[in-house]
Formats: C-alpha cells, sequence, structure tokens
C-alpha cells in the first residue's frame, strides 16, 4: 500500500488484503458499442453485453449472427472496427488477461504430430504455468475431458471429437477465471455433451466464469444463468432464462366476469375470443401474472384455475428474430 | 525471451517430427555421394589424359564451384518451401487461433518461428556443404581457400529467402507467398548472373540494375560471398598459368573478383533485420 504522504486514506480493516477495483471485481466482460465490419459486411453492430464473474453466459445466435466474431474481439484475435470492451478487467487483447482465460475456438485445431500430453504442455508453457504445476494441470486437464488413456497418441490420428475434447482440456489449463467455448459440443456424442454440461456446472461451482457460443438451445438452456440473443450482430435479447421464457400467455378458468370486465382486463393483454369458462390473454408484460389475477377477482370473477403457457427457448428465439427482423 | 523459444523450439520438433530433417539429411547424403562419383571421374579421366595437377584443381574448383550454385538454388528453394507456410499454415488451418488467445506477442511468435526455422536452414546449409566440401577435398585433393566461409555464406543466402518468405506469409497465403519468394529470387538470380555478364563485356545500365537488385533482394551479394571463397587464389591462378585472365578480368560469369564490400554485406544484414521487423508488424494487426 502507498505510505505517500497525501495519498487518501483507505479504510484498512486488519492486514486484509485491499479492496480489487469494482471494474475487476464484479464483471468478467464488458463490452460498449463494440463494431466490426469485414468490408462491408457488417459482423457486430454496436454490442453491448456485461458478464458477470462466475456466470454461465450463453451467447445464442443463428449461424452468421456474429458470435465467433465476438469471441475473436474478445481474445485479440481480431481487431474492432469501434467501440471498447473489457475482459476481466483489461481492456481487449491485454496480453495479462489472457493468462488467465481459457479459449476453446470454434475451428479447433492442434499440431497433429504432437501427442494431446505435449499439445497441453505447449499451452501450459504459453500460459506461464510454472513447471512445477504442469504435470498435476495436463493430468487433471486430460481426466477430465476423458482422453487419459490416449494422452500418449498423436493428435493427428484422432478423431474429430478427440480433438475437440483435447481443446476442452486446453481451454481448462490455468486455472483460468474466464472459460470462453465457442461450439464446444459441435464434433461431440450425446456422451461428450454431457461431460460438457458437468465441465460447465464445475467451473461455476469454482467461481469461473463461463461464457458459452452456442446455437443449440437445449445446450443453453441447461448450463446457462443468463444470455444474450444475438442477430445480424445486433443483441436484440438478454436476460435470465426466467425473464426471457417468462410467461407471456396466461390462461384463466374463471366465472363470472361481465363482458365489460372482460374487455377492462383487455388492458393487461391481448384478448383471445374468450371462450365459456375459459380466458386467454396473450402479451403480457413480465410479472404482471398476479396482478391480472387481482383484477379477474376484483371485476367480480371466480378463478378456478390461471395455467401460464410456458415456453421452450427454441419458440421464444424464433419469435425474437421474427419480430427483430420484421 | 522465453516464449519466443517455446514457439522456435516447437518449430524444429515439428522439423523431427515430420520427418523434415530425416528427408534432408538423406537427401544430401544421396547429392553428395553423387558429385562425389562425379568428382572421381572426372580427376580419373584428367590424369589419364596426363593433365598437370595444379590446372586439374583448377579444373575442380570450377566444378565445386557450379554444385555450390546448384546447392545455393536448392537451398533457397528449401528456405521459401519453409519460410511460406510457417505463418500463414498456422493461421489457415487454425492452429494459430488457440496459440494466438495465449499471453503470447505477436512478435515473440513471428520472432520464434524465425530463429527456430534459421536453424533448420543455417544446420541443413553447413552440413551439406561442409560433407561436400570434405568429400570434394577427399577425392581430389582439392581444398578451397576459404571453406568455413563459403558455408555460412550460403547459410546467409538460405536466410535472406527464409526471411522474405516468412514475411509475405504473415499476410498472404502459402502458395502466394511461396510463389512471389521464388519468382523475386529467380529474378534477382538471373539479374546478378546478366550483371557479372555485363561486367565481362562492359554493359554500364546492365551491371547498375544488377546492383539495384542486389540491394532490394541481397541473396545475391551472399553468393558473391561463397563463389569468392570457394575460387582458387589468384597465387593459385598465376602457379596454373592463368594470370592473363585474371588481368582481362576475363575468367567466365561466375568469376567474382572479391568477396562483397563490407558496406554491401552490412546492408544484407540489416535488410535481414528490415524484413524481420516488417514482419513482426504485418503480423501485428493480422487477424487470425
Ligand atoms: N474473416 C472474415 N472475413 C469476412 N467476413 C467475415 C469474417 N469473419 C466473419 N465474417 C462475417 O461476419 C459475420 C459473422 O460471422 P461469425 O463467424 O461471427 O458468425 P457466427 O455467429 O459465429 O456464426 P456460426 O453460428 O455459423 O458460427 C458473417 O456474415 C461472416 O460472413
Ligand atoms: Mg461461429
Amino acid at each position: 500500500m502507498s505510505d505517500a504522504p497525501g495519498a487518501p486514506v483507505a479504510p484498512q480493516a486488519g492486514s486484509r488484503t485491499p479492496p480489487v477495483p469494482a471494474q475487476r471485481d464484479g464483471v468478467a466482460i464488458r463490452t460498449v458499442r463494440l463494431e466490426k465490419r469485414y468490408g462491408r459486411t457488417v459482423a457486430l453492430a454496436g454490442l453491448d453485453v456485461e458478464v458477470g464473474r462466475g456466470e454461465a453466459f450463453g451467447f445464442l445466435g443463428p449461424n452468421g449472427a456474429g458470435k465467433t466474431t465476438a469471441v475473436k474481439l474478445l481474445l485479440g484475435l481480431a481487431y474492432a472496427t469501434s467501440g471498447e470492451g473489457w475482459v476481466l478487467g483489461a481492456p481487449l487483447g491485454d496480453l495479462d488477461a489472457r493468462r488467465r482465460v481459457g479459449y476453446l475456438p470454434e475451428l479447433f485445431r492442434y499440431q497433429p504430430w504432437l501427442t494431446a500430453r505435449e499439445v497441453l504442455e505447449l499451452h501450459c508453457r504459453l500460459a506461464r504455468l510454472d513447471g512445477g504445476r504442469r504435470p498435476d494441470a495436463i493430468a487433471t486437464a486430460l481426466r477430465t475431458v476423458g482422453l487419459a488413456d490416449r494422452a500418449d497418441d498423436r493428435v493427428g490420428g484422432f478423431s474429430k471429437g478427440m480433438q475437440q475434447r483435447l481443446g476442452l482440456g486446453v481451454a481448462l489449463l490455468g486455472p483460468p477465471e474466464l472459460v470462453i467455448l465457442d461450439e464446444p459440443t459441435s464434433a461431440l456424442d450425446p456422451i461428450g455433451r454431457q461431460d460438457v454440461r458437468r465441465i460447465i456446472h464445475e467451473l461455476t461451482a469454482q467461481g469461473v466464469t463461463v461464457f458459452l457460443n452456442s446455437h443449440l438451445l437445449t445446450e443453453v438452456e441447461r448450463v446457462c444463468d443468463r444470455v444474450a440473443v444475438l442477430d445480424r450482430g445486433r443483441v436484440v435479447a438478454t436476460g435470465t432464462l426466467a425473464e426471457l421464457l417468462a410467461a407471456r400467455t396466461v390462461s384463466l378458468r374463471v366465472r363470472g366476469l361481465s363482458a365489460d370486465a372482460i374487455a377492462s382486463l383487455g388492458r393487461f393483454g391481448r384478448i383471445a375470443a374468450p371462450e365459456d369458462g375459459r380466458l386467454t390473454i396473450d402479451g403480457l408484460a413480465p410479472d404482471s401474472i398476479p396482478d391480472l389475477v387481482a383484477e379477474a377477482v376484483r371485476l367480480g370473477g371466480r378463478v378456478y384455475a390461471v395455467e401460464p403457457q410456458q415456453r421452450t427457448l427454441e419458440d421464444r428465439f424464433l419469435e425474437l428474430l421474427e419480430s427483430g427482423r420484421a | 525471451m522465453n516464449e519466443i523459444l517455446v514457439v522456435a523450439g516447437l518449430t524444429l520438433r515439428e522439423a523431427v517430427r515430420r520427418r523434415l530433417a530425416w528427408a534432408l539429411f538423406l537427401l544430401t547424403v544421396l547429392v553428395v555421394v553423387v558429385t562425389g562419383w562425379g568428382f572421381e571421374r572426372f580427376v580419373a579421366l584428367a590424369r589419364q589424359d596426363g593433365i598437370a595437377e595444379d590446372q586439374l584443381r583448377l579444373g575442380v574448383s570450377q566444378l565445386l564451384i557450379m554444385v555450390a550454385f546448384m546447392f545455393s538454388f536448392v537451398l533457397a528453394m528449401v528456405a521459401v518451401v519453409f519460410g511460406s507456410p510457417a505463418i500463414a499454415g498456422d493461421v489457415e488451418s487454425g492452429v494459430a487461433l488457440a496459440m494466438l488467445a495465449r499471453p503470447l506477442r505477436r512478435s515473440s511468435y513471428v520472432v520464434g518461428r524465425w530463429l527456430g526455422l534459421v536453424a533448420v536452414v543455417v544446420a541443413y546449409a553447413v552440413v551439406s556443404g561442409a560433407m561436400e566440401i570434405a568429400v570434394c577435398g577427399w577425392i581430389t585433393g582439392w581444398m578451397p581457400p576459404q571453406p568455413v566461409t563459403a558455408v555460412l555464406f550460403l547459410a546467409g543466402e538460405g536466410v535472406v529467402l527464409l526471411t522474405f518468405a516468412l514475411a509475405l506469409s504473415t499476410r498472404l497465403s502459402m502458395i502466394t507467398g511461396g510463389a512471389i519468394a521464388v519468382v523475386l529470387f529467380g529474378l534477382a538470380w538471373v539479374i546478378g548472373l546478366l550483371g557479372r555478364f555485363a561486367a565481362l563485356f562492359g554493359v554500364d545500365a546492365l551491371q547498375q540494375a544488377a546492383a539495384a537488385s542486389q540491394r532490394l533482394l541481397p541473396s545475391d551479394t551472399f553468393w558473391i560471398g561463397a563463389t569468392a571463397s570457394l575460387e582458387p587464389t589468384h597465387a593459385q591462378l598465376a602457379q596454373a598459368g592463368f594470370a592473363g585472365s585474371i588481368a582481362a578480368g576475363r575468367f567466365g560469369p561466375f568469376y567474382v573478383s572479391g568477396p562483397p564490400a563490407a558496406a554491401e554485406l552490412a546492408w544484407a544484414i540489416g535488410w535481414i533485420a528490415l524484413v524481420l521487423v516488417a514482419a513482426v508488424l504485418l503480423f501485428e494487426r493480422r487477424e487470425a
């Protein structure tokens, strides 16, 4: 700590380590109006995302949405046309921050003339891991991705799925504080997919942030706390899965409402043709079902059942893309 | 520094693992055996015809320069073949993605690649050159005046081409970069040769063109150095009765009057450094 005279006096609680800046503390990734053009193609059109530390964040979008481009900008593999961003508190491409990031590229290729163990060894060196900690880190990575019995085979002889598993192992070295996975299950069998889910759960349990690029909705649905949906370089929706999938349609079994009363419930959403004893309301604002029910009761209705129409991420995804493009 | 060595070591390991080192070594042995046989036949026939030993050695010296000429060409091609995929290959295959996402400076990656390849090319030049000269000496009894310098100059020529191809490889695809390097090398080589003919016949414009091309791609500077170290000395020439032709400057297009001037050599070495710096700067903004 600085003892310079005139330096602001920081509150010191015993000999605890000084607090890290807020930027580093809570936020793993932040981008502000990040833009990337390739000639006339706009790959990213002003990306604003924020990923908290320890979060499993799903980055969803159709082919060509700009997911891989965003990841390359985050890692300093490509350069933004405009805008800024921070990874683990440091500006994009910062060398020291990259030491704490693990990355599985969409195109996962490793030196085919090295063995799996040698590839991991190489990445340990590049990640500047102490020599003493390498054997353990490598053994753990091999075990985690299920390649322990093929560790000393050349990567050139690996199947595609095995190469992706190796890439996953490479991403786990460090150990990282942030793991960026670009379509990590594209070549994996169902067991491999399950392994990836397990690995992601284990990572987040240890407080590691996971940034998952995917268009496989079920995959994202199962592991992510929060998602952003990207389309044509733009975020069209972002939030927790609960928020994104919140019921926007509810079906009430209710009796005793006058036609006027039913019409006045129209302020909550669009009322689908009411049949006898069943009222379906569409396009509800988030978290408005309790208010709707209370209002129905106030208007003299007798409510027998409230049935929110749960949507799948897939429905929601298609709906978002459609409304975004309309 | 450490990361540069990691990349350089990786490059060396690739050369060994892909059996490149072995292939080069076996080809070298083949070349040495075939040329050795050629030397043996040449000397045997000349002795049958009763040619004086002094003159015979001069003949061998010219043969050796011819062999070196061929070898310098092969070395240049090898350097291009190694240099042009060095970076482009990694970017095209995707191997670079995982590596460059690590805390690895782009400059370290380029310099590491370069160091590793320089080690391979220099080792190839030294081993082949030494074997060839040794076999020639053993069979014919002719030893060029400065064998070590000759081999080092040949290696320098390889490094020029390697560095050039590597710089192109930071931005161009392997095929494009390789093609450009080969064509420009061939051009510089022909212009250099024409320049020496021009010196023989006193054509100024051609000589100037040769000098300019030597500035732009100084592979020829190193070739001149290699030739000068392989040529018989003036004393040896005089002894064999060729003093007159030297005075007239007419010993043929392979004949050079001496090693490259210090300034030319300095430029050639500076050129290598400049092109390497350019390679680093070009790769700095390359997108993987
Ligand atoms: N190197 C490049 N040169 C030119 N255009 C590019 C380049 N990289 C990406 N693009 C363009 O940027 C857009 C976004 O591509 P990106 O790879 O980020 O999509 P993605 O969301 O990862 O898609 P996918 O799900 O298919 O992987 C596309 O229109 C693509 O053509
Ligand atoms: Mg992609």
